[in-house]
């Protein structure tokens, strides 16, 4: 198994990752974004709920980052940085948050139920594991028609590993022998749960020689670690080894959804080394190394705040669906469409 | 030469291996020399190396790969190894390929192939009539071909449509029902058929109960009684006109079903029927269906269970004598 560096070896002698500012600069967005996205939920201008990444956008960025055009994303809760670095627009999260009839889920769909197929980023259902064999059967696909070098990854939680659904995705996937990377987060909470109510072994990376995978480990408070080790695996699925399990450790820095608390969170483990901030990791290394200095973030800082007012102001000003306009028809195929008296 | 309903579905699955690209087989034991639980697919992976791929033992997963391939631009056919392990794929089947056009225009052309209905000795958990349930939810064509012909045609038509299809072959037909040939004609999904025409009550049912119905209406023919069958062919979407235009000849209907009885597609008829044609009706539509307990094992029990032709012919008389 391939295990990765200890966790705290912070790559302060070496050089960064050269993906390293690009990245933070991301998960930098997504944090102001998520910020803005939960103080309108607060001030109930969202619809349903919102659901942040904060503490996970190191992880999250580190999945969408390597990938390219051709390849397949999955992402889930908590990926805000992951579907950025991917490349999906600010304007889009904007939109389906605010309800915009604009948006790529037009009011049919909210919150991180989004996605757009077509450019590669599948649109999750809420059902945990159930976008693993999807994502097997686009990378099956692909090689059918005779694609070559590409990769898909999806991002679980360590409640969501203990679905049958990803049982059988995860098998399904190594027996296909596709390239696929599973990034899955122990982010010591499943909602309320933690960890000693969602499953019994020692570490769920274990897990991977058991379905034919590689696995890795990773700090994912660490940015460094995090680019390192699922830039490594994603290299080693493109390359044809078999799928790849990354088991990233975090604490979630939020409630499940702004609705929620957290304070079921024990204080223990508030000050455990998985509980540390990825971004405030991520900045000290930056002012540490002068990637940047207080200046140069401040300025980022700013940039990013207006780009988030930016697409927020849009999607604010867009129209809402309207039932009355709405093509409520579930197939595609009009003349199949049940005609109901 | 002559041609059973499952050989009907093999010939299907050939032809679409054979002229379409995109199709690929996936499925439990249908690949190699064995060709599946009922044999729908023996011969098929000699004849298309690679298009005929066994899966492990994981419903969920083998209709979720399917979506994904088929969003990737492939025709995949899933099968089933019996219509009732589909309830393992309930969630990907419902919540991932019925929603999916819903909520991100692209379109999920699955097939889903389930091996439905009793047999005797088959007990619960291999009988199950599952397309009522599957109807239920948005998104999904249903289809419950009863003949070799439909078989043939409407598996082919299933694979051409650009949404998900569930396939529901009748286990009993596989061997019992034979034609002649392959059919060159073909009726449209989404049509009803009438099978039988009559004057003094119509039946509307589907699957392997058309047949039992067929049977009732020769026997009452014998009397004088003119029952009309209908054949609906697609449960969704649901041939209405048809039925209407049947009922508005006959102006009585018992509609016969396979399924459970509560809700399902007996339910649905009627409730169409007394919505759209109250006015047609000369006596309380009437409905039988399968008991409302699991389907028994022992070919007496089962036997009683399901609609058959003598309780399907006292229901006649009832609705007769209104
Ligand atoms: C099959 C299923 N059951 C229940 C839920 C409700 N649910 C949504 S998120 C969640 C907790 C997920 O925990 P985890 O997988 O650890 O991810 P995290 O929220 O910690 O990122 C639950 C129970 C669900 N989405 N899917
Ligand atoms: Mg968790």
């Amino acid at each position: 198994m391939l295990q990765t560096a200890e966790r705290g070896a912070s790559a302060s002698k070496k050089a960064p990752h050269e993906k390293y500012l690009e990245a933070f600069r991301i998960m930098l967005q997504t944090r102001i974004f998520e910020d803005k996205l939960a103080s309108l939920y607060r001030g109930g201008l969202i619809t349903g709920g919102v659901y942040i990444g904060k503490g996970q956008e190191a992880v999250s960025v580190s999945c969408g980052i390597f990938l390219q055009k051709g390849d397949v994303f999955a992402p889930l809760i908590r990926d805000q940085a992951g579907r950025s670095a991917f490349g999906e627009p600010l304007l889009d999260v904007a939109r389906t948050y605010l309800g915009s009839r604009s948006g790529p889920m037009r009011g049919r769909d909210g919150n991180i139920h989004r996605g757009c197929p077509k450019a590669g980023q599948l649109a999750m259902i809420s059902h945990l594991g159930a976008m693993i064999p999807v994502v097997v059967g686009k990378l099956l696909a692909k090689r059918m028609k005779g694609e070559k070098g590409f990769v898909g990854l999806t991002t679980i939680g360590e409640g969501g590993m203990q679905t049958g659904a990803t049982h059988e995705g995860m098998n399904i996937a190594a027996v296909e022998h596709v390239p696929l990377v599973i990034v899955a987060t122990n982010n010591h909470y499943a909602y309320s749960t933690p960890n000693d109510r969602q499953f019994a072994c020692a570490d769920l990376v274990d897990r991977a020689k058991g379905y034919g995978y590689e696995g890795s480990s990773v700090d994912g408070t660490d940015l460094t670690q995090c680019l390192e080790v699922i830039g490594a695996a994603i290299k080693r699925a493109r390359a044809g080894r078999p799928p790849q399990l990354v088991v990233a450790s975090t604490l979630r820095l939020a409630g499940h959804g702004e609705h929620d608390d957290a304070s079921y969170v024990t204080d223990d483990i508030r000050r455990e080394p998985f509980a540390q901030d990825s971004l405030q990791r991520a900045e000290q290394l930056i002012l540490e190394q002068e990637l940047l200095d207080r200046e140069g973030l401040q300025q980022m800082r700013t940039e990013l705040a207006a780009e988030v007012d930016e697409a927020v102001s849009t999607a604010q000003q867009e129209d809402a669906p309207v039932g009355s306009e709405e093509d409520w028809c579930a197939v595609s195929t009009r003349e199949l469409v049940d005609q109901i008296p | 030469m002559s041609v059973t309903y499952l050989e009907a579905i093999r010939e299907a699955q050939t032809y679409l291996l054979r002229e379409d690209k995109r199709v690929f087989l996936y499925g439990q034991d249908i690949a190699g020399k064995f060709g599946g639980a009922f044999k729908a697919t023996k011969g098929l992976a000699e004849q298309f190396p690679g298009r005929v791929l066994n899966t492990p033992i994981s419903e969920d997963a083998m209709v979720g790969t399917a979506i994904g391939a088929a969003m990737e631009g492939m025709r995949p056919i899933v099968e089933m190894q019996f219509a009732d392990f589909s309830s393992i794929a309930l969630n990907q089947i419902l919540n991932n390929a019925g929603t999916q056009y819903w909520r991100t225009q692209v379109p999920c052309p699955i097939t889903v192939r389930l091996p439905s209905g009793g047999t005797k000795g088959s007990g619960p958990f291999h009988s199950q009539s599952m397309e009522g349930l599957y109807s239920h939810y948005p998104g999904l064509v249903v289809l419950t071909p009863a003949t070799v012909e439909d078989a043939y045609t409407m598996l082919i038509d299933a694979v051409a449509i650009d949404d998900p299809v569930i396939y529901c072959e009748h286990k009993y037909l596989y061997y019992h029902l034979k034609a002649d040939a392959l059919p060159t004609e073909k009726l449209p999904i989404g049509k009803a058929r009438v099978v039988r025409p009559g004057r003094d009550l119509s039946i509307v049912t589907n699957s392997a109960m058309v047949h039992e119905a067929l049977a009732v209406a020769q026997q009452f023919s014998a009397d004088g009684i003119e029952i009309e069958v209908v054949d609906l062919r697609s449960v969704k979407p649901l041939d209405t006109d048809t039925v209407l235009a049947s009922v508005a000849r006959t102006g009585r209907l018992l509609c016969v079903g396979e399924a459970f009885p509560w809700g399902g597609v007996t339910a649905e008829v009627i409730a169409r029927v007394a919505t759209e044609g109250f006015h047609l009706l000369d006596a309380a539509p009437a409905r039988i269906n399968a008991k409302d307990t699991p389907i028994p094992y022992h070919p007496n029990l089962w036997s009683e269970h399901r609609p058959n032709a003598k309780t399907i012919a006292a229901k006649v008389r009832q609705v007769l004598a209104e």
